[in-house]
């Protein structure tokens, strides 16, 4: 069964496509890697995932993931001075629980001192957002989202700017999720890491270069295909006149 | 010593009446003057002051001096500008700063204008600035409604605020209505600057929402914190600036929003969290 399904999505900025008539589907449970060059339409593919961008044309069909999609962002647009402790940060992953109104319960708190521990930050409860590293603040972010208990997980480049152990760490709370039967799909640049830890790969570069098993997917005349994509935008491209797909 | 401090508000009705609505004030400005500072929309409530002005004035070249129709002039036009700038944010991406600089310079165009056209330049002083020992029973009753209700949407509100405030994009993707929240923020923005102009006028009404807020940073590092010692700021202001008023014969608003300036640059001098004093005096570093 297909977890989230694309249907011919395209996704644009200024009318310019960044995701190309994409069609294909996640399988519930797998485990995804969506790689390729940059700007290569990957992050805009996960926020259309995501319900935060809106198609062009096409469909995400998320009938299949149930209730919850929780998404990472690149780089979360949160201000680290803001005056918000660890523990108040995690407990935000409740919200789609909670609400606006509900308060944390006993149960839910202990949860959420076990999504600390499972990302080795206990003892940091306490701690202003402010006094972490840029490492630690990931941890944090994986933390929350282990509380969201989401079915389908998006993850944009979450291992960007993080050291090896940190890495790893992360590395092992994502083969949990994959161990629980969720969907997970990660945005990544490191090849070696997702032919070591990710059993399916998207590659993509505006439209899918390939889509299957990775070491198929992740073979050097793939690489340089999408490799060949043009990153700027064709200021003289012309109107794409192909037919969405009924 | 207790006269000095006391006394001119026992003594005199409009200097109780002007303390009440001063402290009001300050009890539903100051929270919302944390929450921008946090936003890094500190002047935003500035842009939003003079954004009210159009609205007042057509309330006031309708109705004279009426209280309900400037009100609701002021609301209206605070309002209209605050969902044109925050509409133009979300929809364009164009940053708040840019878009409510362009609407409430508009406004404020539409605002002079108006009063230039029809009323005097006395008029414009009181609606700039207030005439806070002038304060009659409608203006008292709107500024108690507005700092009662404002505590009362804060309290039922307050995660929903915070949340926005710190990461609204994963309010979106929890499928929030973040918007809303948002909506709601700028709106207790707006009744709160209209009710202060009341007291203070709208310019220095900015001051006992933003001073409070911004020296309250220095002070607490949780949001309830923030707001708590903003409150007591907001409110010591109000009853210092107030009695300095009275024993000096200086205008009643700016010397309220000068105690609420000379509050923060005591913080900015010996707050704890960050002070410059305090810097200075744990210079050394610690082994780990």
């Amino acid at each position: 069964m297909a977890a989230i399904q694309l249907q011919d999505l395209t996704v644009c900025y200024h009318r310019h496509p960044a995701v190309h008539h994409v069609s294909g589907r996640f399988e519930a449970g797998s485990l995804t890697a969506v790689v390729g060059p940059n700007g290569a339409g990957k992050t805009t593919l996960l926020k259309a995932v995501a319900g935060l961008m809106r198609p062009e044309s096409g469909r995400v069909d998320r009938s299949g993931s149930r209730d919850r999609v929780a998404y990472l962002p690149q780089q979360a647009e949160i201000d680290r001075t803001f005056p918000v402790r660890v523990q108040e940060m995690v407990e935000l992953g409740l919200w789609q629980r909670l609400g606006a109104f509900g308060g944390v319960t006993v149960g839910q708190r202990r949860r959420a001192a076990g999504a600390l521990a499972a990302v080795g930050l206990t003892g940091f409860e306490r701690r202003s957002i402010a006094s972490l590293s840029a490492g630690q603040f990931q941890r944090v972010l994986f933390a929350r989202l282990l509380l969201q208990d989401a079915s389908v997980l998006l993850l944009d480049e979450p291992f960007n700017a993080i050291d090896a152990c940190t890495t790893a760490d992360l590395l092992r709370v994502v083969a949990r999720w994959h161990g629980e039967g969720r969907t997970v799909i990660a945005v990544l640049h490191d090849l070696d890491q997702v032919r070591a830890h990710f059993p399916r790969t998207l590659l993509m570069a505006r439209t899918t270069v390939d889509w299957g098993a990775t070491e198929q997917v992740l073979r050097a005349e793939n690489l340089f295909r999408a490799r060949q994509m043009a990153e700027a935008w064709d200021d003289t491209a012309v109107r794409c006149d192909r037919e969405p797909a009924a | 010593m207790m006269e000095l401090l006391f006394l001119p508000f026992g003594e005199f009705g409009f200097m109780a009446r002007a303390l009440v609505a001063c402290m009001a004030v300050g009890l539903g400005a100051a929270p919302m003057g944390v929450l921008l500072v946090l936003r890094r929309m500190s002047l935003v409530g500035d842009a939003m002051a003079h954004a009210v002005l159009p609205g007042v004035a057509i309330g006031f070249l309708l109705a004279g001096f009426s209280v309900m129709a400037m009100t609701a002039g002021g609301l209206v036009a605070g309002l209209l500008v605050a969902l044109l700038a925050g509409g133009v944010h979300r929809l364009t991406g164009q940053r708040e700063d840019a878009s409510f600089a362009a609407f409430y310079l508009i406004a404020m165009a539409v605002g002079v204008l108006l009063i230039s056209v029809r009323g005097s330049s006395t008029d414009l002083v009181h609606v700039l600035f207030g005439n806070l020992l002038a304060v009659d029973d409608a203006a008292l009753l709107l500024v108690a409604t507005v700092a009662t209700g404002t505590v009362v949407a804060l309290a039922l509100f307050f995660r929903a605020l915070v949340t926005e405030s710190l990461d609204p994009e994963y309010l979106r993707a929890c499928g929030s209505p973040g918007g809303l929240y948002h909506g709601l923020f700028l709106g207790l923005v707006v009744i709160n600057l209209v009710a202060g102009f009341h007291a203070l006028g709208t310019l220095m009404a900015v001051g006992l929402m933003m001073l409070p807020a911004a020296a309250a940073r220095y002070w607490a590092d949780t949001v309830a914190g923030l707001m708590a010692v903003a409150v007591g700021l907001a409110l010591t202001s109000a009853w210092v600036g107030l009695l300095l008023s009275y024993h000096l014969g200086a205008a009643s608003g700016p010397a309220v929003v000068l105690v609420a300036g000379l509050c923060y640059a005591v913080s900015v001098l010996l707050g704890h969290h960050g002070g410059l004093i305090t810097r200075l005096r744990l210079r050394r570093h610690l082994e780990a």
